[in-house]
């Protein structure tokens, strides 16, 4: 389950495997992105700390979202995950995950209303509200061509490898690529959440916080188009 | 959709109170004799400008009986909170629900408060369809719209089944649905206010249409018919989670203030009249354990009065009582004013221990049977009612009309709409001010005030005062 750790290290190695480089930091690019978005909860972490006076209560408010985010993030790859399996079919399930997230940042271009259901989540129950807003913000498609790139660089994706071995080595990465996105995202987030909590004052959470609903939307179908134009050109 | 916050939402009480002071006062005004359209005016409250103290403009709706009552804003600082996400709304409409009619109108702001104009007319059928309400009050912004409480069920009197809330979407202003799924024991309705962190809503009663329409039933509060429970609601799930029957003498439980700061897990309420001996109260409620408490805190004596001094409805009982009307609490949570309408008196309670208010100031206008005038040398018809209070809590602003009906009951000489304010101290008292003193046109009465950029009945926090 755990193989595509090993593939870390490659990844990193300066030597050679560039394209599994740039897919590496881009996915460490979208987990910063996600943390330091207002929206995707590090002023719940903030109001949590201020709250019950305790930076644990901080840390509990982050420790949750994360896990809502991470669970998010493993939901949306998984079914990919199992796609993979079918090597031959590897052109057009990339094609069509592009496709995906491009039509989900148009979609989030035009029908620029929040989820009103998302307002019915108790602020009790974080975790679930990390996963429900990660999940209709589409933060966890956004990953999906970074995580099909990176299976393709690692050949996880070629038909030389028994089915078995092969969905191992896709959910293994599936896993990787969340961790590692979360891990960034909520360093991201917690530093700001903690740098307010602590320094910077309940000020900051009004004057910081940008209307991202257009960029956000622009990024999802950026990085579809990205991965749809390497997917066309290879 | 705006770029960043509205710069009049604020995280916590405290950077409200550090904002900008208010430069206008929106107030309705009522036509008791429907006689005339209902209208809103906008008041120039900037010390030193050359309109000070006078009304710049107004905004006269098209049709006339609504009987305007209370009003509230299409956003406020509850638009700060973390979990709706919601950030990039503007303060900008004023939400003026027709008690009587069941309209409701919507007015833009926006670009100058001098400048008001209507934007939206919801007619009373829409009301009706979509909630099988009547009669809608209070309005307060919160996490999945705006929220309206109303007086009256459905049918011609209101009183087909029981009034509740229901939520109006806060861009488009269609009304969306009731908010209640579980209303447990709760039949009647008046005031709501939430914490919105800790996800709960505490709501009050007044009393059923047929029992305030056409004035006070005498008969009704003598068999102590009007309401007299608070409900605790789980904001979230929409439930009724207790009931707390404050005891069937203690009539009218109006106003719901609950503590600006949402690490103060207490409020206050007002009741009008204790049946039993004329007395006003305050009361605290609180949580605790996971239960929620509510107790008498403050009492109101009523005054012995001859007569010739009241109105027919009083003279059997030989005084003046109280009737605690409205009560508003300063953004810091420390003052609480109570405007005792009967006997012309706003009072200031420090109720720094919540449990414990402890009377810190006093002035008296008007008042059944005392009638004091202005500082000013001016008349001051019926009493001190409708209370708002600036963010920094430095200016207390009051009007006196109560409702058309109940007004001439208890005054029936006539109640004149008039504004006025009173400085506050920086440890407490008050002191009229000699120079606001806002008369509106003939035959208009006055009723709720909000102020530009929010005040201390309309904002909720969703981050502690640090």
């Amino acid at each position: 389950m755990f193989d595509g750790l090993f593939l870390l290290p490659v990844g990193l190695d300066w030597g050679h495997a560039s394209p599994a480089l740039w897919l590496w930091l881009a996915l460490l690019a979208s987990g910063l992105y996600h943390g330091v978005n207002p929206g995707m909860g590090w002023p719940l972490a903030v109001s949590a700390g201020l709250m019950d006076k305790s930076p644990r209560a901080l840390f509990r408010a982050l420790w949750a979202l994360s896990a809502g985010h991470f669970l998010a993030t493993l939901l949306v790859l998984l079914p990919f995950a199992f796609l993979l399996v079918l090597a031959e079919w590897q052109r057009p399930i990339q094609i069509g995950a592009s496709l995906l997230v491009i039509g989900f940042g148009v979609y989030r271009l035009i029908a620029r209303r929040h989820p009103r259901a998302l307002a019915r989540i108790p602020p009790t129950q974080l975790v679930l509200w990390s996963f429900a807003v990660a999940v209709a913000h589409g933060a966890a498609l956004m990953l999906v061509p970074i995580y099909l790139g990176l299976c393709q660089a690692f050949e996880l994706d070629a038909g030389h490898e028994a089915v078995g071995a092969l969905m191992k080595a896709s959910l293994g990465m599936a896993v990787l690529v969340s961790l590692v996105h979360v891990i960034a995202m909520v360093s991201a987030g917690g530093c700001l959440a903690w740098l307010v909590y602590r320094y910077l004052g309940l000020r900051f959470v009004s004057r910081s916080w940008f209307n991202l609903d257009a960029v956000w939307a622009i990024s999802l179908v950026l990085v579809g188009a990205v991965a749809l134009a390497f997917n066309l050109a290879s | 959709m705006t770029m960043r916050p509205d710069p009049t939402f604020h995280a916590s009480p405290k950077l409200a109170m550090e904002a900008p002071a208010e430069n206008f006062a929106y107030t309705l005004l009522l036509s008791p004799d429907f006689s005339k359209p209902d209208a809103l005016a906008v008041i120039d409250v900037k010390p030193g400008s050359p309109t000070y103290s006078q009304i710049v403009h107004t905004v006269t709706m098209p049709n006339k009986g609504d009987e305007f009552h209370h009003f509230g804003w299409n956003a406020c600082s509850s638009a700060l909170s973390p979990l709706a996400g919601h950030a990039f709304i503007e303060r900008r409409y004023l939400i003026i629900p027709g008690l009587r009619s069941s309209r409701i109108y919507i007015i833009d702001t926006k670009p100058d408060p001098t400048q008001a104009k209507i934007h939206k007319i919801i007619e009373p059928e829409e009301v009706f369809k979509k909630t099988g309400y009547s009669r809608p009050h209070t309005i307060h912004c919160g996490p999945d719209g705006i929220y309206v409480s109303t007086l009256g069920g459905g049918g011609e009197d209101g009183t087909n089944g029981p009034p509740g809330v229901f939520i109006m979407d806060c861009e488009t202003f269609e009304v969306l649905g009731r908010w209640e799924i579980d209303r447990g024991p709760q039949t009647r309705h008046y005031d709501f206010w939430w914490n919105l962190p800790r996800d709960y809503m505490v709501t009050s009663e007044w009393a059923l249409p047929p029992q305030f329409e056409n004035g006070i039933v005498p008969e009704d509060l003598l068999s102590n018919k009007y309401g007299h429970c608070l409900h605790f609601w789980d904001l979230r799930a929409r439930r009724n989670v207790q009931t707390i029957d404050l005891g069937a003498n203690h009539q009218m439980a109006l106003e719901v203030r609950p503590a600006h700061d949402p690490v103060r897990e207490y409020g206050f309420v007002g009741v009008v009249v204790d049946t039993t001996n004329l007395e006003a109260s305050i009361w605290t409620w609180w949580r605790e354990g996971g239960k929620f408490h509510a107790e008498k805190t403050a009492t109101i004596p009523p005054e012995p009065a001859p007569k010739e001094k009241l109105p027919p409805l009083l003279q059997g009982f030989g005084a003046v009582p109280p009737l605690v009307t409205d009560i508003d609490l300063s953004m810091d949570d420390r003052f609480l004013y109570v405007s005792c309408w009967g006997t012309g008196e706003m009072r200031q309670y420090d109720v720094s221990d919540p449990r414990k208010p402890k009377l810190a100031g006093s002035v008296h206008i008007g008042g059944i049977a005392r009638r004091t005038a202005h500082p000013n040398g001016k008349a001051f018809a019926a009493g001190p009612q409708m209370v708002e209070i600036s963010r920094d809590g430095r200016r207390v602003y009051w009007t006196n009309s109560l409702y058309s009906t109940w007004d001439d009951q208890f005054y029936p000489e006539g109640v004149p709409g008039v504004e006025v304010m009173a400085n506050v101290g920086r440890d407490g008292g008050l002191e009229l001010d000699k120079d606001y003193f806002v008369s509106f046109p003939d035959g208009y009465r006055a009723h709720q005030i909000r102020l530009e950029g929010g005040d201390c009945s309309t904002d909720s926090f969703c981050y502690p005062s640090v």
